[in-house]
């Protein structure tokens, strides 16, 4: 009786909702177009929220078999959906922005310092060597140096 | 990371080198170029003396308060002069291959 009752658009909101925040990381993440403005992810948390919606209105329903139990399953699953779009939120757009500003750095037409460091097979090389080595069988016209966090 | 190696082959052909600068040991850049399929070169900063040179430091950030890179994209000619940089304001949003590839056009 129950599982004819079940009241499915709330829980496919809810996998959705997961679904939305997970996916930024695992999939959209690869992609500038869908990583530095989430609107894939944005959308499948609208689409989440309408099923969600639906599903409230049947939680809330007054035929409900236990009444108490799905008003209660229902909030529980909307708050924890809420929560998982807040969270998302600020993970991009607040958690994202936590970086420090950098005066300091060498900035267009000043010379960038040199250095020496091990590559991944612990070899030095150096920034005039990877200016002068050539790419493609010609000298390097640049290099772009890429600073990020790192795995560790 | 990913984007740079899509566009290799039009780095290599507009005589662009990328490479690739963290805290990690030389171990880890090694797990991670395999593991990822990345080709180009990945250098170990591990006491974060170039990223301090280059006022990049994320004080604390890292393990156990390490300090690592914060995000940052440098474009040097091969007099080693600045030609172009990113300093991102928000850690999911990277400077893309076109941008750079754009710019390098005007590199001699």
């Amino acid at each position: 009786m129950n599982t004819r009752r079940l009241n499915w658009p709330l829980w496919v909101g809810f996998l959705l909702t997961l679904g939305a925040f997970f996916s930024y990381f695992i999939i959209f993440v690869q992609w500038p177009i869908t990583r530095d403005f989430p609107w894939a992810n944005l959308l499948l948390f609208a689409v989440a929220a309408v099923f969600l919606f639906i599903g409230f209105r049947q939680g809330f329903a007054a035929d409900r078999p236990h009444p108490t139990r799905s008003k209660i399953v229902t909030t529980i699953v909307g708050l924890l959906s809420v929560a998982v779009l807040g969270f998302f939120v600020f993970t991009i757009f607040v958690a994202g922005r936590m970086l420090p500003a950098s005066h300091g750095a060498p900035q267009v037409s000043q010379q960038a310092p040199d250095f020496t460091l091990p590559d991944i097979s612990g070899k030095s090389v150096s920034l005039s060597q990877l200016l002068s080595e050539p790419v493609n069988g010609n000298p390097p016209k640049g290099v772009l140096l890429v600073f990020y966090r790192g795995y560790w | 990371m990913r984007s740079i190696e899509k566009s290799l082959n039009q780095f290599k052909q507009a005589g662009i080198r990328p490479v690739a600068i963290s805290v990690d040991s030389p171990e880890e850049s090694r797990n991670l170029t395999q593991k990822a399929g990345y080709s180009f070169t990945f250098l170990s900063d591990q006491n974060a003396d170039v990223i301090r040179r280059y006022d990049l430091v994320h004080a604390g950030a890292g393990e156990n308060g390490r300090d690592i890179a914060r995000p940052a994209e440098f474009l040097l000619d091969s007099t080693r002069t600045v030609r172009w940089l990113n300093l991102t304001e928000n850690y999911w949003i990277r400077a893309r291959p076109e941008q750079v590839l754009e710019v390098s056009k005007l590199l001699k």
